[in-house]
């Protein structure tokens, strides 16, 4: 296709679509994108099939956006066509980029999932005995749908990407940001974090901070907050020591503790890992029991420490 | 051939890494599944450090440090203190047995203690068996 425009392809794997109304919510931006680019392919957005991308030539898209994380042989065989059709593939989101909310099913079996999401829900048809299988016999006929997958992979377990843009969703001003510098070939190295920065969430937080120590964790509810004071400091749990910055400290300026869907800093692989030992450090006991005590207000470690990152972690998924 | 566990012991450097050493020069006898790593204190192993040896191919994990109020850095095995129950939740909920992850303290004129305790976690580890996170890890690779 004989064009200056660039050529744009927008992916959902695991996803939940918010990735793809966030790059909607650059408003009038997008129409300046729809003007300078062309969209070839956005299943949320345009009409479009597989075989379109098929019949491209290798590398004639410019820029793909994979949002979602790879959780069935659909998702890795779109991920690795638009990884051959694109010269920048982007993990748009914390799903792509560290498995994200599905990455939490790594916690769970196949096959518990499957007991749970078509036999043994309350709100599944009594009786039900159907699970769906990759391929089924009918009629003499074969049918085939994807493969569900053992565990959540992130994008970069099955094909190189070129850049991560973390968030859940990545904030719409840093989606701007990184699509003007595709526009403008300033990208940064390859395998870089864009979008986001390289410090803590705590740095750019306008929160008072003083010397942290906890004898009790609070959900958000049940305290008064003092709006101006770390939420960690006043026992709501925040992932801010442990996350990187670059959203515009979304959740905490809302009175809620960070989430993490930034992922970890810069040279830290196990998000989660960094979390437990800066929240660790600030309990203000040096009693074993009591520890223990003040730990038993944390009912579920794991979610909250790899909420958005477990397939991305040092174990990546359980084990039992 | 029969399991042999394989332990890596993060051991700080002031108490029971000497500690160990006074094991050695005792010629006190253990057995030799421990890999010893030095660390400065028992707060410098970071919980990372623990995953990782697991997922890299351990059976175990020891960490000794001071005994509580002999810090050579006053507070630090606190910290370790109160990161190791957050560690082993976390390690239960990934399905890894909390007997294979052990925190212990060990002052350097505890060589026999040392011994003991490497003793008795050698053969609780043998008893649960390989762990094979490693191998587990590269087959979800191949085997989706």
């Amino acid at each position: 296709m004989a064009t200056n425009k660039l050529q744009v392809a927008i992916y959902w794997g695991a996803a939940c679509g918010g990735c793809d109304v966030a790059v909607l919510d650059t408003n009038e931006f997008i129409l300046d994108l729809a003007a300078a680019a062309d969209i070839r392919f956005w299943p949320i957005a345009v009409d479009g099939k597989y075989s379109d991308v098929e019949a491209m030539a290798d590398g004639e898209l410019d820029l793909a956006l994979f949002n979602g994380a790879v959780r069935n042989s659909e998702n890795e065989h779109v991920a690795k066509l638009l990884r051959k059709k694109s010269k920048v593939l982007v993990a748009l989101g914390s799903c792509a980029h560290m498995g994200g909310i599905p990455g939490l099913a790594n916690l769970a079996t196949k096959e518990e999932i499957l007991l749970t999401a078509y036999l043994a829900n309350p709100s599944v048809e009594p009786g039900n005995q159907t699970i769906p299988q990759a391929r089924t016999a009918i009629d003499g006929m074969t049918l085939e749908i994807p493969y569900f997958f053992k565990r959540v992979f992130r994008l970069a377990d099955v094909v190189d990407v070129d850049y991560f843009l973390p968030g859940c969703p990545p904030a719409p001003v840093q989606i701007r940001n990184v699509l003007l510098a595709v526009v403008k070939g300033e990208l940064p190295p390859r395998g870089s974090v864009v979008g986001a920065s390289d410090r803590a969430l705590c740095d750019d937080c306008p929160r008072t901070k003083s010397e942290k120590k906890l004898k009790a964790f609070h959900r958000p509810y049940e305290i008064v907050q003092d709006p101006t004071r770390c939420l960690l400091e006043q026992g709501i749990l925040c992932m801010g020591p442990a996350t990187r910055s670059g959203c515009g400290v979304r959740c905490p300026n809302s009175n809620q503790g960070c989430r993490g869907c930034y992922g970890p800093l810069p040279g830290v692989t196990d998000q989660g890992a960094k979390f437990l030992s800066a929240l660790a450090s600030i309990i203000d006991s040096k009693d074993p029991k009591e520890i223990d005590e003040i730990l038993a207000g944390l009912p579920d470690f794991i979610g909250l420490a790899y909420r958005f990152g477990l397939p991305a972690s040092t174990l990546q998924r359980s084990y039992r | 051939m029969s399991f042999e566990p394989k332990i890596v012991g993060f051991l700080c450097n002031w108490c029971s890494y000497t500690g160990a050493d006074l094991a050695g020069t005792s010629r006190i006898q253990y057995p030799p599944n421990i890999n010893i790593i030095r660390v400065m204190c028992s707060a410098r192993v970071e919980p990372d450090f623990v995953l990782r040896a697991l997922a890299g191919g351990a059976d175990g994990v020891l960490i000794c440090g001071c005994h509580p109020g002999d810090c050579h850095y006053s507070e630090g095995n606190y910290k370790a203190m109160r990161r190791y129950p957050l560690l082993k939740t976390l390690l239960k909920e990934y399905g890894v047995d909390n007997d294979r992850v052990r925190l212990e303290w060990v002052s350097a004129s505890e060589g026999q203690r040392f011994a003991d305790i490497v003793t008795d976690m050698t053969e609780r580890v043998r008893a649960l068996g390989p762990l094979r996170l490693k191998t587990d890890l590269q087959t979800d690779r191949v085997e989706r």
